[in-house]
Formats: structure tokens, C-alpha cells, sequence
């Protein structure tokens, strides 16, 4: 086989194409599922600089600076992340690039794991910014490397659409060189580059007159691309969906838009004027069908396809072919995402559904905390918003409302945006209490160092940032350190704080278990002549703790990792330590 | 040829993954076009998670629909039953005996269903394996994934020695051992 063709990840191959284009900057903030691309993009170090920045703000700026400076960058985020990213993002459309500027907004159809379902070609429409979308693995390498020439042609960042089953999937790619490409030199170019209104006004003028011409270019683009078949069946389509079109129906004929905004218009109502019928094909909103059907063309769309969740073939079979794939579902319990065995949230969640507090939730792991057994996170909204609301709460309602109540937030969140709003609440003289569930990490997007943790993405030991002093520096008066799994002494402190009419801060720092694995030294288990099957036990909600037949506790010791929680809950002293 | 389509099942943490990458890397060997589907992010916590692996002469999608799959490997019963819709008719599952019970169950919200694998017996083939037994037998309960694959490989049409030496190339060197071992207890079972 040719050592030239590798399977890669499609976050994996964003990265390859990233790199092979001259990339010398990539910023990001990690988010599923668009972490793989700088993970992977680290591994060319020697060649460029990469990090993870606090947010996708933060990410996108870096890498309008790094543009600025001449040189082709990137920054990376998933769907939500393009909305905190959008306010340079809608001026950079106005400003335009030196060096060549690519976004990946990787949407989530589906929500494998995100708050919405929301679809970034929406945003890029808004803020006048093309957008490429490849079909598979080999696609997006070699389609990043052209919105990178695209980008700098045009005079315009380029927004690279990948969706969750595109980053995670795998396919061959043909690895080529990386191109030497000079960085561009600097003018001063405040007309462009200031955006100030009168400046500003002008470039508006610029930017339409851009995108019309890039949609009558992008008619001849390699990446639009008509694959004649069967005329009696026409498909607009484009990234992941194009496949289920290839697998479903083969013989149909094929427009396969590589650029889905703008659209090429000329190049549509030819294709449409050759097929008897004609469908759009694309995941979430009516994007490309609305414009179709604005030029006065016959498609059909969303009246047969669904604007939720994934596509797939057997969609196309039922709702085109009219075949039903005949396969019955058995009807059996879900298995909804948990918190793993020895989790760090799981022992402050359980200390505060025992004293009965709700919780304003954030993103994170911890969201997980929202469901039974735990059921003590009632709010869960964007990334940061646990403190905002909270507040929002009390200046609403007083502060006795909230004296049932906690912010939960973890520490890369709480580096994201959540320290705006701690600087809110002691300004504008809140009195909520804060819990930082600080677990050393970016715990759910699988382990992510950020600015509180010591380390950078390229793998450099650096100052970390003290959130405890942090917290005092913005103004808070009373923040404490407790370790998480110190139940007695957590449930004071929370029982102390939430009384206080004054803000409190408190962090409980211990690793996420997965962080740094260290050897299970030791494991817990049921002495069965004490167990009184009272199912205290079993309040954490821990899967390696479960209930036999007769009621006693079993604790399977090839998941257990002795962190003790469930022990601590025992008033028996049924449970107990056994080394390994 | 016409693509081959397999699905690994089982709950996030049990190493589908890894399981899927040496498919993966056995299948290109043998000169095939590859695509295979992951899971990342929360619902690797604990969740129910599937991996796709499909290959032949030219793959389109990355996934294997609903009555597709030529080979089910499940690590789990439930996880077997939830998925058993995907297999073709023929199709063969592969299935390790372990059960591992879902939050609703654990809080009583919900029974785990009994006589999974009799009941999967009436319509498919089943190779059922207790593989957590084999890998205590080892010393290391984190290889009983590689000890289904080895009862797998015996299902499909790959050489012994393809399958070893893709584990050597995918697993880290000091992890390869064990997971050879395993790989042959399972071949052998």
C-alpha cells in the first residue's frame, strides 16, 4: 500500500490540511467535536504554534492577529463556540484577511454532545463569510488547503464546516508536503482594517460586492461539482449527507456543492433544469433550499426530510425510495451518559442533593449532575452562565431566594467566560455562592489543559493561573479550598456559605479520576453481614455500586477505584477498603 | 466485492475504539478502502457507545444503517440487544456476556431484560463469551475487549498473524504483550 495514504480522523485530516497549507497559528478552545484538530495540529510544533485559548473569542482574535501579520492561521470551535467567536468574526468579515484566516465550526447534528443543534452555515449567511464543507476525510484535507487560496483570493475569512460525523470518522488521505508560503508584508491599512462607522460603511459596500462575485466564480469551482447520472433524480447536497446519496441512490445524479455559501446560482438552475426531480439534501436548517426556491426553482426538502438529528441512507430509502429497512428496535432501558466511578462532581453532588440545594449548572462533565440519582442541577444554559444566572436570580427575587442555591461551574469553564460573571456578582454586590469543581482539566472534551492548569498545548510547563486568588482578587472575601471527597467538611462549608449574605467562592480541587491515572492501590467492598440494605449506598449514583436480588450492596471491583464516597454514605460500616 | 459492514457496541470507557482502529488497521492491510464512525465527547462517559467500521473496494458512508450490519461485536448484553436491529439476517453477533446495569436500572427506574442471548439465538447467530472471566484469567480485566476481537477475528476473512500484527502497531509497546495474549485466548476460544 502507498505510504503516502493514511487513515485519519476527519479532525485529524482538518489538521494534515491545516498544516500542508502553511498554517503557522492555530488557536482554539477545546469543544466536541472539534478537539481532535488542534491535538493533532500539535504534533507539527516544529513548524507552527498552536494553543488553547480561554475561549473562542480569545481563539478567533489570535487568530485575526496572526492574520494581520501575514501569515495563514486558524482557529477551531464547535457550533456554540462560533456565537461567543462572532463578534470579531462579523467585523473580520468586513476587514477581510492578509494572511489567509479559516474557521472550523464543527456543527453537532444529533447533539452527541452540545446544548443545541444549531447550524453554523446560518451564522456564516449572517455575517457574509464563505463557507466550504468537505464530504469525508480525504475532502478535508485537501478542501481547507483551498479555502486557504480562497480566503486570500477573495479577501475574506473562510468558515470550515464539519459536523460531528465528518470530525469523527475515519478515512484514507493522501499525504502531500507542507507549501512554503512567504508571509504577506504589513501596510497600514486603517480604511480596511480600523473599523470605525465611516470605515465601516465602505467596507459593507465591499463585502456584498465580494460575496456576489464569489458566487458567480464559485460556479466554475472544482469543489461545486455536477455528477451526471439517472436525470429523473437530482440531488443538491453537500458534506456528510452526499454520501448517504451515493450509498442510497447511485444511479441518481448528483450536484455536490464543495462551497455552500455563497451558492452558485447558475450553476443550480442548470442542474436543475436537466433532472425531472429535484431534491436538496442537507442536515438541520433549509439553508440551501430556501435560496433554491427563492430563484423560483421546483425542489422538494424539508416537507420529507427532517430539519433534526442525523441523516442517513435508510432516510433516503424510506422517504424517496419508499422502502422500509424492516429492522424492529427492541424496546430496552436507555443508557444515558454518566459520571465515571470515582468522579470528583459525583461527591459534591452528593453533599448537595443531601442538604437539598439546587444548582445553576454549567458545561462541563458536571452537567451530568442534572439527572436521577443526583438530580441537583436545575439550570444548564451556555458556557459560564451558572454565576450570570444565578445573579440574575437573586436581583430578581432577593437574596433569600437563593439561599437554597449554588452556581456549579468547572475550572476550564470558569476560565471560559464564568470569571466575567464572578466579577459581575461581586461588583454589582450579589451574594451567590460559587462552587468551582476544579479537576485540574477540560474533563468532558477528554482532558484539555487551559490557563489555570500549568501547561500549555505545545506541551510547555508555565505559571498557572491561582483560582483562589483570582477570586480574591476580583473581590470576593471569603473563598475556600476543599477537598471534594472530605464529605463532612464540604457540607459545612456549603451549609456556611449559602447563609452568608456576602459572595463565597468554593473550590473543590481534586483531578478528574481519568486525569493522570495512577494505579488503584486499593478497592471497596460490601461486608455483607453488616449491609443492612438501607441503599445509602447507592444515593451517589456510582454504576460500580449496585443492589443484588436480596437488597445487599455489590461493588464490582473491575470498575471501582476506591475513591470511597459510597463508603462515607455508610452508617453501618458495611463498606470497606480491600488493597488490590 | 460488496462493503463488509461491522459495528462494536458497549458502554463508553469499555475501549470500542481500540477496537474499531485495529479493525480498521487490518482491513487496510489487506489493501481495502476503509471508513469507520467513533464516538467522542460526553457520551463516552459511561454511555452507550457504537463504532462503525466498514470496507470493500470503495466505502461512501461511514456508517452501517439498520439491517446492514455483517458482524455485531458487542461488549455488553444490553448493548447487544439495542443494537441486534442493525445485523442483516445472517448476520453473526458476537457477544460478551458481561452485564453492566444502566443508570435507570441501578436507581430502579427500569429492569434489565433477561435472556438476552437466548433471545437473540431465535433470529441470528451468537457467539456468546464471558471475556471478563478470560481477562481476570490474564491478569488485566482492561484486555477483555481484544479477547472478543480475537473470538471475532475467527469470523471474518483475515489471517492470525494480520490481526497480530496490527495489535502490535496500534497498542502502546508496553501494553503489547498482554494484549497478544489476549488476542489468542480469544482466537482460541
Amino acid at each position: 500500500m502507498d505510504d503516502n495514504k493514511v487513515m485519519m480522523l476527519g479532525n485529524e485530516a482538518i489538521a494534515r490540511g491545516a498544516y500542508e497549507a502553511g498554517v503557522k497559528v492555530s488557536a482554539a478552545y477545546p469543544g466536541t467535536p472539534s478537539t481532535e484538530i488542534s491535538e493533532n495540529l500539535v504534533k507539527y510544533k516544529d513548524e507552527l504554534y498552536c494553543e488553547w485559548s480561554p475561549n473562542e473569542k480569545v481563539a478567533m482574535e489570535v487568530a485575526i492577529g496572526a492574520s494581520f501579520a501575514g501569515v495563514r492561521s486558524l482557529a477551531s470551535m464547535k457550533h456554540v463556540g462560533v456565537n461567543v467567536a462572532a463578534d470579531p468574526l462579523y467585523s473580520m468579515s468586513y476587514i477581510g484577511v492578509t494572511g489567509g484566516l479559516v474557521l472550523v465550526a464543527a456543527d453537532d447534528p444529533g447533539l452527541y454532545s452540545s446544548q443545541n443543534e444549531q447550524d453554523s452555515r446560518m451564522v456564516a449567511r449572517a455575517a457574509h463569510v464563505a463557507v466550504i464543507e468537505p464530504s469525508d476525510s480525504a475532502e478535508a484535507k485537501d478542501y481547507i488547503k483551498f479555502a486557504y487560496e480562497l480566503s486570500e483570493k477573495y479577501d475574506t475569512p473562510v468558515i470550515f464546516r464539519t459536523t460531528t460525523r465528518l470530525s469523527h470518522s475515519q478515512g484514507l488521505v493522501t499525504l502531500e508536503d507542507r507549501l512554503d508560503i512567504a508571509d504577506k508584508p504589513y501596510e497600514r491599512n486603517p480604511a480596511k482594517n480600523i473599523m470605525m462607522p465611516g470605515f465601516a460603511k465602505m467596507r459593507h459596500v465591499v463585502v456584498e460586492e465580494r460575496e456576489k462575485r464569489l458566487a458567480e466564480d464559485s460556479c466554475d469551482f472544482p469543489i461545486n461539482r455536477v455528477e451526471m447520472r439517472d436525470t429523473s433524480i437530482g440531488f443538491i447536497t453537500s458534506g456528510i449527507p452526499y454520501q448517504y446519496v451515493r450509498e442510497a441512490l447511485p444511479d441518481a445524479s448528483v450536484l455536490k456543492l464543495g462551497l455552500v455559501n455563497p451558492l452558485p446560482r447558475r450553476l443550480i438552475e442548470d442542474f436543475a433544469s436537466k433532472v425531472d426531480k429535484l431534491y436538496v439534501f442537507e442536515e438541520l436548517d433549509p439553508v440551501i433550499e430556501t435560496q433554491v426556491r427563492s430563484w423560483g426553482i421546483e425542489v422538494t426538502g424539508k416537507e420529507i426530510f427532517t430539519v433534526q438529528g442525523e441523516y442517513s441512507a435508510n432516510l433516503l430509502r424510506k422517504a424517496v425510495l419508499k422502502q422500509d429497512p424492516g429492522a424492529v428496535k427492541a424496546e430496552v432501558p436507555n443508557r444515558p451518559p454518566i459520571l465515571c466511578p470515582g468522579c470528583p462532581h459525583r461527591s459534591a453532588f452528593t453533599v448537595l442533593s443531601k442538604l437539598k440545594i439546587h444548582a445553576a449548572g454549567d458545561i462541563g462533565c458536571y452537567t451530568l449532575g442534572a439527572v436521577p440519582p443526583l438530580s441537583v442541577i436545575d439550570t444548564t444554559v451556555c458556557m459560564g452562565s451558572s454565576i450570570s444566572s444565578l445573579h440574575g436570580m437573586e436581583k430578581a427575587k432577593g437574596k433569600d431566594y437563593i439561599k437554597n442555591w449554588v452556581a456549579v461551574i468547572g475550572d476550564s469553564t470558569f476560565m471560559h467566560t464564568g470569571v466575567n460573571s464572578l466579577m459581575n456578582l461581586v461588583y454589582n454586590q450579589g451574594t451567590g455562592t460559587v462552587m468551582i469543581l476544579d479537576n485540574s482539566t477540560t474533563g468532558m472534551t477528554g482532558h484539555q489543559d487551559h490557563a489555570a492548569t500549568g501547561k500549555t498545548l505545545q506541551g510547555d510547563i508555565v505559571p498557572a493561573i491561582n483560582i483562589m486568588e483570582l477570586c480574591r482578587a476580583i473581590g470576593v472575601r471569603h473563598v475556600y479550598e476543599v477537598d471534594v471527597f472530605d464529605v463532612e467538611k464540604l457540607e459545612e462549608t456549603i451549609k456556611r456559605e449559602v447563609a452568608r449574605d456576602e459572595v463565597s467562592v468554593i473550590i473543590t480541587k481534586t483531578p478528574c479520576v481519568l486525569l493522570n491515572r495512577t494505579p488503584v492501590t486499593h478497592t471497596c467492598q460490601v461486608d455483607e453481614e453488616k449491609c443492612k440494605k438501607c441503599g445509602m449506598c447507592l444515593r451517589p449514583g456510582c454504576p460500580a455500586v449496585t443492589k443484588t436480588a436480596d437488597g445487599t450492596t455489590r461493588i464490582d471491583t473491575t470498575m471501582c477505584n476506591g475513591c470511597g464516597l459510597c463508603k462515607s454514605q455508610c452508617k453501618f460500616g458495611a463498606i470497606v477498603d480491600v488493597p488490590v | 466485492m460488496e462493503t463488509r459492514n461491522i459495528m462494536i457496541v458497549g458502554v463508553g470507557g469499555q475501549g470500542t475504539l481500540l477496537t474499531s482502529r485495529i479493525l480498521g488497521g487490518v482491513m487496510l492491510g489487506a489493501g481495502y478502502d476503509v471508513k469507520m464512525s467513533e464516538v467522542h465527547g460526553m457520551a463516552q462517559r459511561g454511555g452507550s457507545v457504537v463504532t462503525y467500521v466498514r470496507y470493500g473496494e470503495a466505502v461512501a458512508e461511514p456508517i452501517v444503517e439498520e439491517g446492514q450490519a455483517d458482524v455485531l461485536i458487542a461488549f455488553e448484553q444490553l448493548e447487544a440487544l439495542r443494537y441486534a436491529h442493525f445485523l442483516k439476517k445472517d448476520g453473526v453477533i458476537i457477544i460478551n456476556t458481561q452485564k453492566i446495569d444502566p443508570m435507570p436500572v441501578v436507581i430502579g427506574a427500569a429492569e434489565y431484560p433477561e435472556g438476552i442471548i437466548d433471545g437473540l439465538k431465535k433470529d441470528h447467530e451468537v457467539i456468546a463469551v464471558d471475556a471478563m472471566e478470560e481477562a481476570l484469567k490474564l491478569g488485566n480485566p482492561k484486555v477483555f475487549n481484544v479477547i472478543v476481537l480475537g473470538v471475532a477475528a475467527r469470523h471474518m476473512d483475515f489471517a492470525k498473524e494480520q490481526w497480530l500484527e496490527v495489535i502490535e502497531k496500534t497498542v502502546k509497546s508496553k501494553f503489547i504483550e498482554i494484549n497478544r495474549k489476549a488476542f489468542e485466548t480469544g482466537y482460541g476460544l
